[in-house]
């Protein structure tokens, strides 16, 4: 058979790329690139029933048309999207013999935080037999779980097991083409985690806590949904403090929440992501999409503490939809050194006597920006909707910046919003002041620090709350030179 | 225990003091007097080792070691305290963290354990009581929103707490009324014993009727011009400062 030499540079082209897919099949990646086929492939690789994968197209065609927003305050890069490989099966993690083989820096961060032993082991992939015991504790929570009819698994166990429901929620919260990372993220999402609570059910722990190794490593393009049928109760925590080293640049998470009648979901996140070095080199670009929805009487909140990531952009959301629902909001972000977070929160009020708080700490210190964006909209039909905002921002230094962009909408005469905003200074008299009673400065600045964000840490979890107030120190050793 | 020989300081390029000599020894007390801008608050600044403040010559020796070079925390876990004229307000940080922490962090530095919370507890009972503290105020953010009176008590119950050897007071009668005055002064003088040393710095003679100082120094453009005894602080609140500078000239 006579080829031209067109086609057979194609035809290798191809055959190069299926050897690529294929042989390699445990190991790994897709070639680089994003079209219909690579979105078919993922589908396909993760046995999906048709709908999802013509959910992923539909989410494919609009981000196409779609550009990258840029009316944050974030200056960045932009990344190349048909570089990017979209699925990488997770990584086989390089097995260490022993602690000793880990690099200090890690292992000094781990001792800091005071992330137990066998944990660091498990955390930076040292093979042990405890870890036989842990995942024996983890499957004796998943028995009590399901005991209770709680599904909690990933997203792609879901989509197999419990397509009705995933069907029937998916992409209701956060829509394919509601924004650019997030129509990606319906495209292309690799992994992430489904919770369903039945109705009436209050989930008798916290969850994720014990899952923390179910948690690492799914991936670059995570997706959650969260369902609280009525009047169920679950408090889910995301994240983790110890510092995530991910190859992958960007990331690009959604998250949706459903809080049906008298349901109540307590969200918290703790995100440690690479921020980059000192001088600003490398780093995550965390690009998420969270958002939940309220029906009638029902309550979500959100927790989070941003520490990590280059670039953060971020607004974890509350749709009041339904009558006498509540929408939180508690948040502190830290940046240093070259860091730029640009997050907030938006209350949409849009059943009656819906109330929403927004506390919002920002700690500013290096070179790094730090922005608040929000936004209470009350429409017409929302009568006696109540919002109270409160931005608090903390420099340190004065190489870095705060901003506050509080957006307000109000279509209701009735409606009561309360916006309240600070910036200050750590000073160097404070630190002088604590100096004189033996606390060295370091310590000073934990202490002036763990002062301006206690009302938000308070909010966590207790054991999180421990790790994540030692995470704040950690982020800014150093920043007061 | 604290020898200050021949200090000269300057801060942002400007000289303050101009070789200032000084000698306090255990269980004395010792006041500073002088007009505004003679270098008084720098001096206690100076010697809890303030840094904007540069030593250009001279030395400070506590309890004989040469401290020049000890940073601020350094000397405070050497057993310095001062008592400052402006307390700093930390928000949400209450008074009870705050003295624990500080507590603990000089415990660290000389290689104790953490003191225990029920002697912790113990203690800040016992203090609170000599300063007629409420159990409420220690649950307050430090110095947020307090009084006058109220900053220069927690002053005073810090040093009680911490019990440092040498307690430089800066100023800690200014906008205090009488009876706030009596009590700041009962708690100066029940820590007042023969093995620590209290600087006193004021401006007025009425709080050394509370605090009867064994020695009376008189500043005066950056220089120690004239000591005495409690006698020469009632000679400056009768005749004020102008008879030294004439004396002086």
């Amino acid at each position: 058979m006579a080829y031209t030499e067109e086609e057979l540079k194609k035809n290798l082209e191809t055959q190069e790329y299926e050897y690529g897919f294929y042989t390699d099949i445990d190991s790994e990646t897709f070639p680089s690139g994003l079209n219909e086929k690579i979105i078919r492939k993922i589908s396909e690789k993760k046995n999906e029933p048709k709908w999802m994968t013509e959910w992923r197209l539909d989410a494919y065609s609009s981000w196409k048309e779609m550009e990258e927003p840029d009316w944050s305050s974030l200056k960045y890069e932009k990344p190349d999207f048909q570089k990017i490989s979209y699925y990488s099966a997770p990584k086989k993690k390089q097995n260490l013999k022993s602690l000793d083989d880990v690099d200090p820096e890690l292992i000094k961060t781990f001792n800091k935080l005071g992330i137990s032993i066998d944990e660091q082991k498990r955390l930076s992939g040292v093979a042990m037999d405890v870890v036989v015991d842990s995942v024996s504790v983890a499957t004796s929570f998943k028995d009590t779980l399901s005991e209770k009819g709680i599904i909690f698994c990933s997203i792609s166990d879901a989509i197999k097991n419990h397509p009705e429901l995933v069907r029937k929620y998916i992409g209701t919260v956060v829509p394919q083409k509601d924004n650019y990372y997030a129509a990606l993220n319906s495209a292309v999402f690799s992994d992430g985690s489904f919770c369903y609570i039945p109705k009436g059910v209050k989930c008798p722990m916290e969850l994720s806590t014990y899952f923390r190794i179910n948690q690492a490593g799914t991936g670059q393009f995570e997706r959650t949904l969260l369902i609280a049928d009525k009047n169920s109760y679950v408090s889910y925590l995301e994240g983790c403090t110890a510092p995530s080293r991910d190859e992958n640049q960007l990331h690009a998470a959604v998250v949706e929440l459903i809080a049906l009648d008298d349901a109540e979901i307590k969200y918290s996140t703790v995100q440690n992501w690479y921020p980059g070095d000192k001088k600003g080199r490398g780093g995550v670009y965390n690009f998420v999409t969270k958002r939940g929805i309220c029906h009638d009487r029902a309550k979500i909140s959100w927790t989070q503490v941003e520490t990590g990531s280059a670039v953060t952009w971020k607004y974890p959301s509350c749709i009041l939809k339904g009558n006498d629902s509540i929408g939180e909001f508690y948040s502190i972000a830290v940046t240093n050194n070259f860091q730029q977070a640009d997050t907030g929160t938006k209350m949409i009020h849009l059943g009656k006597n819906t109330k929403s708080t927004i506390i919002s700490k920002g700690i500013c210190a290096g070179k790094s920006q730090g922005s608040y964006r929000g936004l209470v909209k009350i429409s017409p039909r929302a009568d006696n909707a109540r919002n109270f905002s409160q931005c608090d921002s903390l420099l340190m230094g004065n190489n870095c910046g705060a901003h506050t962009y509080p957006y307000i909408e109000a279509q209701n005469k009735t409606a009561q919003i309360e916006h309240e905003a600070t910036t200050s200074k750590i000073g160097e008299d404070q630190i002088f002041y604590c100096n004189q009673r033996g606390i060295d400065t370091e310590k000073a600045i934990a202490l002036i620090v763990n002062g301006f964000s206690a009302e938000i840490l308070n909010k966590l979890p207790m054991e999180f709350a421990v790790e994540a107030k030692k995470l704040l120190e950690i982020s800014l050793e150093g920043s007061v030179g | 225990m604290l020898e200050i020989n021949n200090l000269h300081c300057k801060i942002e390029g400007r000289s303050i003091l101009k070789g200032v000599n000084l000698k306090v020894n255990k269980g004395e007390i010792h006041a500073i007097m002088g007009p505004n801008g003679s270098g008084k608050s720098t001096l206690a600044n100076v010697i809890s080792g303030h840094e904007d403040y540069e030593v250009t010559k001279g030395n400070l020796y506590f309890k004989s070691n040469e401290i020049n070079e000890l940073s601020a925390s350094e000397r405070a876990h050497e057993g310095i305290f001062m008592s400052f004229q402006y307390p700093v307000e930390i928000p949400e940080l209450t008074v009870t963290n705050f003295i624990k922490t500080a507590i603990n962090e000089t415990r660290k530095a000389k290689g104790l354990d953490e003191m225990s919370s029920r002697e912790m507890l113990k203690k800040i009972r016992e203090k609170s009581s000599l300063l007629d503290i409420d159990s409420k105020f220690l649950s307050r953010s430090l110095n947020e929103g307090f009084s006058g009176g109220e900053k220069k008590r927690n002053e005073i119950f810090q040093m009680a707490m911490l019990e440092p050897e040498l307690a430089v007071l800066d100023e800690t009668d200014s906008g205090l009324d009488i009876d706030a005055l009596k009590i700041v002064a009962n708690g100066v003088i029940k820590y007042s014993n023969d093995d620590n040393a209290v600087v006193v710095i004021t401006h007025y003679q009425r709080l050394l009727d509370y605090i009867v100082p064994d020695f009376v120094h008189v500043i005066l453009d950056g220089k120690v011009i004239k000591s005495g005894d409690k006698s020469l602080a009632k000679k400056i609140e009768d005749q004020g400062y102008d008879w030294l500078k004439k004396e002086k000239k």
